[in-house]
């Protein structure tokens, strides 16, 4: 494998690691619109509160890594995703803010903005990573010399919106789980109905948009079938997607959001495996585009890279486990923003820890 | 206006408005890092109270931080396309090492400092609010790198129509590295310590007799003084020397030198006109600044008068923003010496003066680090890459004047409303009633 290809991969696993942590923050942040009560919005809050953030770094170190390893794709991409670019970056400053500002003040009004601001900020990060996915398999408009030709409007063709649907219904099925892992009673309940809802529509979507990619992108599909990895991908998707209506029935919440991680890395691979070694196929004609090759970075800072991602990535790994092993179990009411828990809390904490 | 000018113009204020909360992110982590270690290890319930008080402000600071900083990490490549495409072999690896080193230890510990306390033992919650201040320090060391990088380029070579990285360790400790690092660095500390002294002084002056302020104060002085000192001599100096060295025309113009010549004279105070360019009104101290800058009195400056017209940075902008930040500069260390020595003669609570001199203060270290933030990278232009790539090929080609004017003035109305509430929440937390906190924390 040459160095090209481990970048390619590389960014494949930063790509999923964001849409397997984020999206499960973003997925409660979608719910957290149809939340109930006052209660149960704090409670969508807590249970991702300590962790978003170490979340979306996946995200900025995703883009950092593109910059090092393909600089001309973090250039062309980046420049002609321009607006809706400027929406993301708003929408994730809503977000951002929005989870400590709404803490800032004890008043019903203030919270209900912040609230809101905090929905719609969950809201079109998880469409719009769809649709930047969609209109990446379905081709850009690239000049000769590699810059980019499109419009706005062309980014919400059709096709890119349906994969935009594809993200939010993910997003929503795996936030429901990861909320149905952190709460219980009625929230815990109406949990598992959504995520198998949620489920149910992802399974309509994802095949609406396996046949549009057919029809769109054929030469997505030339070469594909001869690679082993393609079907190993094809396993674990079925698998992902056969287990998660029954264990969450059954009740295995920790497996359900298992299966629907494993489910959002199948599918980020299966579309990555089916575009390499391009990264961004050119509408005008597929001689054009840009690929792993074209696009790279020089094989000195390619490898300098990789020893930087070999040094810290472990790391990272291993103290983001640990952060979310103290924070395992369910939420509850004492862990909302700051305060602290009582003498009774304490006790079952330590339990929690202990067990 | 053009499309280049209105990315430049985007490019400032969102850097500029990003650059308000990183200082005060480091400085007062590194404060709460020494609180939280005196509650824990003393077992002083004022300091629990100090690091609980001043974590709330923290949150609130850091969380617009990080909203403001992802913009900035993907502006490189929506606005400065051509840019990226020259540096991104050069570039893109501190921006990634900044993810992989800093950004992820500082957001994970957060979440452990935030919610951990009372849940996770002390010694645990007191390591948390370390690793999120040396994640914020480290943070500051890679964007630095980064950014120095493209004041002094060095391991590098032009090929293939861009720079590529022949020499890592050259590249990441180019010749303006460390001094940039040390002084940015020392100005977040001094943030810190003025944002925890003056909050401290505000309820001193309310209430003299509490214990809490009173703690909190020393602690802000005592730090502030140590690292006023410390940010103008000696890094001040060490980077205003590297800065004579590695990018004369960039030293011209900010001390105003506008003719090369023997014995320059150090300009105190003086108002730069132009064209042709000329000081009027000066103070100046002979001979100085060639001493300053080469340690003897007799060398040789290079004047603005050796430097092609095109290749001339912009005179007004960068001679007021670098004169500014060194008087407050002057101004840090005369304040914070006064109170330092009245709270050792134990006056302090006596001098509403003074306090309320440390209450009107706390903006300043902020003021004065956008200004030299102004001073450095105005001092660059006309070049974005010194000596390599001009600004004015660097820009996005295909983005077009309206598509900017739409994201300026969507991020202004953004921001604008952001800084609102920032400063709102700053406020009302820095005023809020500290005996209302838990003094010790529940967990044994
Ligand atoms: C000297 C320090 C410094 C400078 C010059 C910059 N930043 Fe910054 N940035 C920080 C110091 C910092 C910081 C202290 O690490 C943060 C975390 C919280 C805060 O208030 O600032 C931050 C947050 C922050 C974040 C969010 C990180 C997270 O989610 O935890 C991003 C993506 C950036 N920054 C990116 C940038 C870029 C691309 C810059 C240059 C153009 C930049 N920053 C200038
Ligand atoms: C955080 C403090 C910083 C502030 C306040 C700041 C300020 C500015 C200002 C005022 C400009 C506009 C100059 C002009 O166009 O005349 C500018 C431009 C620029 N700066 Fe910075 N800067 C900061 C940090 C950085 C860092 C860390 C980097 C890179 C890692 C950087 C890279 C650039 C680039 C690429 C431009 C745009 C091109 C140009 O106009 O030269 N800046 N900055
Ligand atoms: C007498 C005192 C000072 C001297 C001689 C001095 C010197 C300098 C010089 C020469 C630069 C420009 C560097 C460049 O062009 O690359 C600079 C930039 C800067 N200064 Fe100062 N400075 C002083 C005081 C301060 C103070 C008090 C603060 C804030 C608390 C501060 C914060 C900054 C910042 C944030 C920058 C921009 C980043 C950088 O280039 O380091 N400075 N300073």
């Amino acid at each position: 494998m040459d160095l090209n290809t481990v970048w390619f991969l590389l960014v494949g696993v930063l790509i999923s690691g964001y849409a397997v942590l984020d999206g499960f923050d973003l997925g409660v942040g979608v719910l957290h619109l149809f939340a109930k009560s006052d209660e149960e919005r704090d409670v969508h809050v807590a249970a991702i509160g300590p962790v978003w953030d170490g979340n979306e770094v996946w995200l900025l170190t995703g883009g950092g890594a593109l910059f090092a390893a393909f600089p001309v794709v973090y250039a062309t991409v980046f420049s002609g995703f321009y607006l809706a670019l400027m929406l993301l970056l708003v929408a994730l400053i809503l977000r951002a803010v929005s989870m400590e500002f709404r803490h800032g003040l004890d008043s019903p009004r203030w919270r209900r903005v912040f609230d809101w601001s905090f929905g719609v900020g969950s809201l079109l990060p998880s469409i719009l990573f769809g649709v930047a996915v969609g209109n990446v398999l379905r081709g850009v408009p690239l000049t000769a010399e590699h810059e980019w030709a499109g419009s706005f409007l062309g980014l919400l063709n059709p096709y890119s919106v349906l994969v935009g649907l594809v993200s939010l219904a993910m997003f929503v099925m795996h936030g429901a789980l990861y909320l149905r892992m952190k709460s219980e009673g009625a929230l815990h309940e109406r949990m598992g109905k959504v995520a198998v809802g949620a489920w149910a529509a992802f399974l309509a979507v994802y095949g609406i948009a396996t046949v549009a990619t057919f029809l769109v992108s054929p030469f997505l599909f030339e070469k594909v079938a001869a690679k082993p990895v393609f079907w190993a991908l094809i396993a674990l998707l079925a698998a992902g997607l056969f287990t998660i209506p029954r264990a969450t029935r059954a009740g295995r919440s920790g497996t359900a959001f298992l299966a629907s991680s494993a489910t959002i890395v199948a599918s980020i691979f299966l579309a990555a495996t089916s575009l390499y070694p391009r990264l961004v196929p050119s509408l005008g004609g597929l001689w054009n585009s840009l690929d792993i090759y074209n696009s790279a970075s020089s094989p000195k800072t390619r490898t300098v890279m990789l020893v930087i991602a070999l040094l810290g990535m472990p790391l990272v790994l291993v103290y983001t486990a640990v952060v979310y092993r103290i924070f395992k179990g369910k939420v509850r009411p004492g862990q909302a923003y700051g305060a602290e828990p009582t003498a009774a809390e304490q006790a079952g904490i330590r339990a929690v820890q202990t067990r | 206006m053009d499309a280049l000018m209105l990315a430049r113009i985007q490019f400032a204020f969102t850097i500029g408005f990003h650059f308000i909360f990183p200082p005060i992110s480091i400085g007062l982590a590194w404060m709460l890092v020494a609180a939280e270690w005196l509650g824990w290890k003393k077992s002083d319930p004022d300091y629990v109270r100090v690091g609980k008080f001043f974590g709330k402000l923290f949150a609130v600071n850091f969380a617009v931080g990080v909203a403001t900083g992802i913009v900035m990490e993907f502006q490189f490549g929506t606005n400065w396309a051509q840019y990226s495409k020259f540096v991104g072999d050069i570039f893109g690896a501190p921006l990634a090492a900044e993810g992989i080193f800093a950004f992820f230890l500082e957001s994970t510990f957060l979440g452990l400092y935030l919610y951990g306390r009372g849940r996770v033992s002390k010694g645990l919650h007191w390591f948390s609010a370390l690793m999120v201040a040396v994640g914020a320090t480290l943070s500051a060391f890679w964007i630095i790198v980064a950014n120095s990088w493209q004041q002094t380029p060095a391991g590098y070579v032009v090929r293939n129509g861009r720079a590529e990285l022949t020499d890592f360790w050259a590249a990441v400790f180019n010749p303006s590295t460390m001094p940039r690092y040390l002084h940015t660095v020392t100005a977040a500390l001094v943030c810190g310590a003025f944002v925890m002294s003056g909050v401290a002084a505000w309820h001193l002056l309310r209430d003299r007799k509490s214990i809490f302020a009173y703690k909190a104060l020393r602690l802000g002085v005592t730090s502030g003084l140590v690292f006023s000192i410390l940010e103008v001599m000696p890094f001040g100096h060490l980077h205003a020397q590297q800065v004579a060295r590695t990018q004369p025309e960039k030293f011209a113009a900010i001390e105003g030198l506008y003719t090369s010549q023997h014995h320059a004279p150090l300009v105190l105070f003086a108002i730069p006109f132009s064209p042709p360019p000329q000081l009027k009104a000066n103070i100046e101290v002979p001979g100085m600044l060639s001493w300053m800058a080469f340690g003897d009195m007799a060398a040789h400056v290079q004047g603005l008068d050796a430097v092609k017209q095109e290749d001339r940075p912009p005179l007004w902008i960068t001679f007021v923003s670098f004169h500014n930040m060194v008087a407050l500069g002057g101004w840090f260390i005369f304040l914070m010496s006064v109170a330092a020595w009245n709270i050792y003669t134990r006056k302090l609570t006596e001098r509403p003066l003074i306090l309320k001199a440390l209450v009107w203060s706390i903006p300043l270290p902020v003021v004065a680090c956008e200004l030299g933030w102004t001073a450095a990278e105005v001092g660059r232009q006309p070049w974005i890459v010194y000596k390599l790539l001009r600004t004015s090929q660097a820009h996005s080609a295909t983005v077009g004047a309206a598509e900017i004017w739409f994201s300026l003035l969507l991020f202004g109305a953004v921001y604008l409303l952001l800084g609102a509430l920032w400063l709102f929440l700053m406020i009302k937390k820095a005023k809020a009633d500290p005996g209302e906190l838990q003094a010790v924390s529940a967990h044994a």
